[in-house]
């Protein structure tokens, strides 16, 4: 045990007080109020949601955002390009790879520079391998806010043959940070396409054993169908994108409408939706996006065209004035960055939109009237990271 | 608990307790960032296991726990709640600190919002580098604790001065 100094004293008293304050906010008199996190395992990290309720019945649900909050839009300001993309990793640090891809295809249109065929194609299977591996998570983690613990340990399981794959192209289990302006680090190690094909095939598997396990399972459905009804225009209105608005029947995807930089054009699949818009659409359209997905891994990885996988570019990067937008499909849906250059060795302003800080806002929506327990399986079916959330 | 605070526990009585204490560690999870992830893949998948080295994840309640990991990054605004948290746990508590972030700050080092360190607010006992750790990592912090709860001699930790903040 140490003695402790005075700044620690310090902190902890301004702590307390910020701590106060915040629950000043939400006294009530009239119901009962309940308070969700921010440490709680629903909510995927540190959200907070404040539940104001008559009886079991949600009078209105709010939730609490900034527990996640890093400054990732004033930390970019002060880093060079590529020192952007390690930060960026860590966004939604679940699909990491496909965080980088929309920075780095934002600061290759402002410098002009196409990434060669073989880095888009690796980039699109990344991208797709990373989805693959949140989603599968996701698989997991909604069956075990359900009540059904097993779940979660197939999904843990299965997803480390994916994180493999990841790790040996590119070093990283979680964060591989291997994009490059005009292309990537590196070339794909050998007998890489063999063993992802199994892996792939691991996968399948787990989507056919989730489907029998959590999918057909009738405690699941009377948990999930008709709880947390979304209508499209709803989801329009708030913004929402991703699995959550093709769940709401809205057929939408940026990976077929706006491919912009990667291959998603050059192989045959299809956007998934589903007209319900309820907890149980959600998780059955991330299930087959999961299929889908590997369709498209296994199509790209037949295809995969041989050459360099790095452009010609300068040692030093340089962006030239200018702004882009760029947005791609990302496992959570719709993620673009607006890039501001002044021609300067980093970013003048970096502007991020995130997927889940609009899939997150149609929860007092989406929760009055429902009863307490629905509010975790609506959380967890709308599936947000709080990196993703608070950045 | 008398004996033990008087300090004349004998050797052999304080090794079975210290064993059977490091054994059993109930530990809290508090998964903030990115290493939650990892830290679920430690404590929650069949390929790391950790129960057979003797640790139970998921108690109910931080009242309930030994062991509270703290993962990923810690913000100026959830400083309170861990602080809390580890008011809560009962004694003998011990801490570990798991990534980059948690450790010093990480790649936040220059970030307005992020504690830079855990340990401003409560005592560390092992700090776990990288970013994020691999399973395998964590699993060798756990153990590093394990051997140094074998070697406490617990009536010095009983008399110990007790962390005051107030």
């Amino acid at each position: 045990m140490t003695a402790v100094s005075d700044r620690q004293k310090l902190a902890y008293v301004n702590s307390q007080a910020a701590d106060g304050r915040v629950n000043l906010e939400f006294e009530t008199e009239e119901g009962m109020t309940l308070n969700l996190g921010p440490q709680h395992p629903a909510t995927h990290g540190t959200l907070r949601i404040v539940v104001k309720l008559d009886g079991e019945q949600v009078l209105s649900c709010e939730p609490v955002m900034g527990y996640m909050h890093r400054g990732y839009e004033k930390l970019t300001e002060v880093r060079t390009y590529p020192q952007v993309t390690t930060l960026i990793n860590r966004i939604d640090w679940l699909g990491s790879f496909a965080n980088e891809v929309p920075f780095i295809l934002a600061a290759e249109k402002l410098m002009e520079i196409e990434a060669p065929p073989r880095a888009q194609w690796i980039r699109t299977i990344l991208f797709e391998l990373s989805r693959i591996a949140n989603i599968s998570l996701f698989v997991g983690d909604m069956a075990l806010h359900i009540g059904a613990m097993t779940a979660a340990f197939y999904a843990f399981r299965d997803r480390e043959f994916v994180l493999n794959q990841i790790e040996s192209a590119t070093g990283g289990r979680f964060h591989p940070n291997f994009n490059r302006i005009g292309g990537l680090k590196d070339d794909l190690p050998k007998g890489w396409v063999a063993d992802t094909k199994a892996s792939l095939e691991r996968i399948r598997d787990f989507c056919d054993e989730m489907e029998i396990l959590v999918e057909g399972n009738e405690i699941f459905q009377a948990r999930t169908r008709g709880i947390g009804v979304i209508p499209s225009e709803i989801a329009l209105q708030f913004g929402l994108s991703g699995a959550n608005l093709r769940a709401s029947g809205v057929d939408w995807d940026l990976r077929r409408d706006q491919p912009v930089g990667l291959v998603w054009d050059k192989v045959d699949w299809k956007v998934i939706t589903h007209p319900d818009g309820d907890s149980f659409a959600r998780f059955w359209v991330r299930l087959q996006e999961i299929r889908e997905s590997c369709n498209i891994v296994e199509q790209l990885l037949d295809g995969l065209p041989a050459g360099p996988y790095m452009a010609k570019v300068p040692r030093v990067i340089k962006v030239p004035e200018g702004e882009a937008w760029v947005a791609t499909e990302n496992p959570l849906g719709e993620m673009g960055y607006y890039l501001v250059s002044q021609g300067g060795l980093g970013p003048f302003r970096v502007k991020i939109r995130t997927a889940s800080f609009n899939n997150v806002s149609v929860v007092p929506w989406v929760c009055r009237g429902v009863y307490v327990p629905d509010v975790v399986t609506i959380l967890a079916s709308l599936y947000f990271i709080l990196g993703d959330i608070d950045r | 608990m008398g004996l033990v605070e008087s300090g004349k526990l004998p050797k052999p009585l304080t090794s079975l307790l210290n064993t059977s204490r490091k054994y059993s560690i109930w530990i809290f999870q508090w998964g903030l960032a990115c290493c939650a992830i990892e830290m679920g893949a430690a404590l929650g998948s069949p390929r790391y296991d950790v129960m057979r080295l003797g640790v139970i994840p998921l108690p109910a309640s931080p009242r309930q726990a030994d062991l509270v990991c703290i993962s990923g990054t810690v913000t100026d605004k959830i400083v309170p709640a861990i602080r809390r948290l580890y008011d809560q746990m009962p004694d003998p508590k011990y801490v570990i600190s798991m990534g980059a972030c948690a450790n010093c700050g990480g790649p936040y080092w220059d970030s307005y919002s992020v504690t830079k360190g855990v340990d401003q607010i409560i005592p560390v006992d092992v700090y776990v580098p990288g970013c994020p750790p691999r399973p395998e990592a964590l699993l060798e912090g756990i153990v590093l604790l394990q051997e140094r709860i074998g070697k406490e001699d617990m009536a010095e930790r009983w008399r110990g001065e007790p962390l005051v903040v107030s």
